[in-house]
């Protein structure tokens, strides 16, 4: 959590330095939520993050360089300059690298999983993070009614921090709570306080090992507040200030702490190490990389297809010979 | 022994299932019903576990194929009719075309889409997309015309590894037919010569090929020596084997039964102007559907598609220029 949040102020303060192209988005507020995803996630499964949850990728084990690498746009990042920042993962380690359009990686998460089945493997889970925008979608209809119908073992869980960029929930979906959708799917729903670290390890390791057993889908509600703008150019002023001084517009990390306070489990000093060595951590690896190369236009094959001889060959005017100096950016 | 475009088709997928254990079937209605145009009857008895039954859902049917390709396996799609697969459009576009390029990962899946006009069939089951795909990198996009490459380009689709969409034109399921089928055809992204003529080129691709053979009987009556290149795939174009033909005859028309705006007949035309210019005598025409939705009466539809007839008035055109 701490880890995922001092990377997540790292790129910010990137950001604002103008250091990053395109956009930056931040798990502020829902590291309790993701963290919970990532710990109960074991060698194997799959997860399919959304755009806030750095701390569950780097629970379930993605590398801190792999975040740095996609912001900053080096070329030895798993995306290679190709795509940036959220859009980044490691396929082969089941991390699967999203697509804009949310509500669609749901159906790659039950193709995993569905082939899978297809051969015979049993015991792995999958789960896909989405938002509470991302439920009003027709493919996150479609892709639970498919995982229902083909019995596979998927957890979906929605992050409903109560605004879709700046759409808030009244104007996003008008039942009691998104949770009750599972009713709709014959699937088991779940509802929970993203806010609370504990009963969101409690309830993701329960929905994660049902789901891997009995190979059913599970839909887990978590409910908190973005304590942030949807990006990092968004001042975020429409968020309802009743909202924010609410039990869900309280700060996870700081609930979690206090927690451990209470019970003698961790003593403020300690506590202070675990964010002093995330800091010495993170700035580390933001130095290395930003030593790194940037993808090299003149390097690229600009081929979009594996079977490079059916590439669609025409008109194109000779490349031209690497000019002096810039490229031609704008 | 004769054999349909449509067995051709089943053939070729009993083909891929037999051989490679990591082929299956998905799509509406293709299990125990055999699919709504019977290109996959029986093979569910032959293979089962491997042809299933999907909820009629594009968006999660093209979505688990590719989740499936990247564990993999070499889906196979049936969309029911072409025009259903714009519900899956974003997940063939952003998703399935987009993988190898972002990750690396190949996504080796085949989308059969049954396309084309037939009589009474209407706005919503008769369109031809192949224009949509070809435009989005990443996609391979082969229109068989043939019983032969029904059977071969079908198993090359599967083989490759990139995502492929397969046109099948309905059309001619059920009455074209063949002696027998070949091992291996033409290479991928080859064109063929249908037939051969010095005085006009035809290029097109589909069930347009057969009314274009027609009109070039008609026109040859006439004594017109009409050469018509059947372009097999629309994605990649193969441009050599079109400048070829257009350096032999100086004349080019293009037929598609797609809409006109900036589709197949257009981009062949753009390609020939701009790198065959000095081999036109004439003008280049092209020769498209109406730029209507496709009409249900067969009166209507007879007159809003290209058809012998008026191929054979627009080769005229170009050839007493």
């Amino acid at each position: 959590m701490v880890l995922g949040r001092v990377l997540d102020e790292k790129l910010a303060s990137l950001y604002r330095a103008g250091k990053i192209y395109g956009g930056c988005y931040l798990g502020r507020g829902q590291e309790a939520l993701s963290v919970a995803i990532g710990l109960n996630l074991k060698k194997g499964d799959v997860f399919a993050p959304l755009i806030r949850d750095t701390a569950g990728r780097l629970a379930f084990g993605e590398p801190i360089h792999d975040a740095v690498r996609t912001y900053l746009g080096s070329v030895l990042g798993p995306m290679r300059g190709r795509d940036g920042n959220v859009h980044r993962g490691r396929i082969h380690e089941g991390i699967i690298p999203m697509i804009s359009h949310l509500g669609a990686m749901i159906a790659v998460v039950n193709g995993i999983l569905f082939a899978r089945k297809l051969k015979g493997i049993t015991g792995t889970v999958g789960v896909a993070s989405i938002g509470d925008g991302g439920t009003s979608t027709g493919a996150f209809h479609e892709a639970l009614n498919q995982a229902s119908v083909e019995k596979l073992p998927l957890v979906v869980v929605v992050a409903n921090n109560q605004y879709a960029y700046s759409t808030p929930n009244s104007r996003q979906f008008a039942c009691r709570s998104l949770a009750d959708r599972a009713i709709g799917y014959g699937i088991s729903g779940y509802e929970i306080n993203g806010t609370d670290l504990e009963s969101c390890l409690d309830v993701l390791k329960q929905t994660i090992e049902e789901a891997r057993l009995t190979s059913t889908p599970k839909l887990v509600v978590a409910n908190l507040l973005r304590l942030c703008g949807h990006g990092e150019h968004d001042d975020a002023s429409y968020i309802d200030p009743k909202i924010k001084d609410s039990p869900i517009g309280r700060d996870c990390i700081r609930i979690a702490e206090e927690r451990l306070l209470q019970r003698g489990w961790a003593s403020q000093q300690e506590i202070t190490m675990i964010w002093e060595e995330a800091k010495v951590t993170v700035d580390r690896v933001v130095a290395e990389v930003q030593s790194e190369p940037a993808p090299d236009p003149y390097a690229e094959d600009w081929c979009a297809l594996k079977t490079k001889h059916l590439a669609d060959i025409y008109c194109i005017p000779e490349v031209p010979d690497r000019p002096e100096g810039v490229l031609d950016l704008p | 022994m004769s054999i349909t475009y449509l067995e051709a088709i089943r053939e070729a997928l009993a083909r891929a299932l037999a051989e490679d254990p990591r082929v299956f079937i998905y799509g509406q209605d293709v299990g125990r019903f055999g699919g709504a145009f019977k290109a996959t009857k029986n093979l569910i008895e032959q293979f089962p576990g491997r042809v299933i039954d999907a909820p009629i859902s594009e968006d999660a049917i093209i979505g688990l194929a590719v989740g499936a390709a990247i564990e993999g396996l070499r889906p196979v799609i049936e969309i029911q009719f072409a025009d259903f697969s714009l519900l899956g459009l974003n997940q063939i576009v952003n998703q399935a075309a987009t993988l190898f390029w972002r990750t690396g990962t190949p996504c080796p899946i085949t989308i059969r889409l049954p396309s084309g006009g037939t009589i009474g069939s209407g706005p919503f089951h008769s369109q031809c997309l192949e224009a949509i795909y070809a435009h989005f990198p990443g996609l391979i996009v082969m229109t068989p015309a043939t019983v032969e490459d029904a059977y071969t380009m079908l198993l090359d689709a599967i083989k490759i590894d990139d995502p492929v969409i397969f046109i099948e034109h309905k059309l001619l399921y059920y009455h074209l037919k063949a002696d027998h089928l070949h091992d291996e055809g033409l290479p991928v992204g080859k064109a063929r010569i249908a037939r051969e003529g010095r005085d006009l080129t035809i290029v097109t691709y589909g069930a347009m090929v057969h009314e274009s053979i027609a009109a070039a009987e008609e026109l040859a009556s006439e004594g017109y020596e009409i050469e018509i290149v059947d372009l097999r795939t629309v994605k990649p174009i193969d441009t050599d084997t079109v400048i070829a033909s257009v350096a032999r005859t100086g004349r080019l028309l293009c037929v598609s039964e797609a809409w006109p705006w900036g589709g197949v007949a257009a981009e062949v035309i753009a390609r020939v102007v701009s790198e065959g210019f000095g081999l036109l005598d004439a003008p280049p025409l092209r020769l498209n559907a109406k730029d209507t939705p496709i009409p249900f009466h067969p009166n209507l539809w007879s007159m809003h598609r290209p058809t012998a007839r008026t191929i054979a008035d627009a080769a005229r055109k170009v050839l007493r220029f």
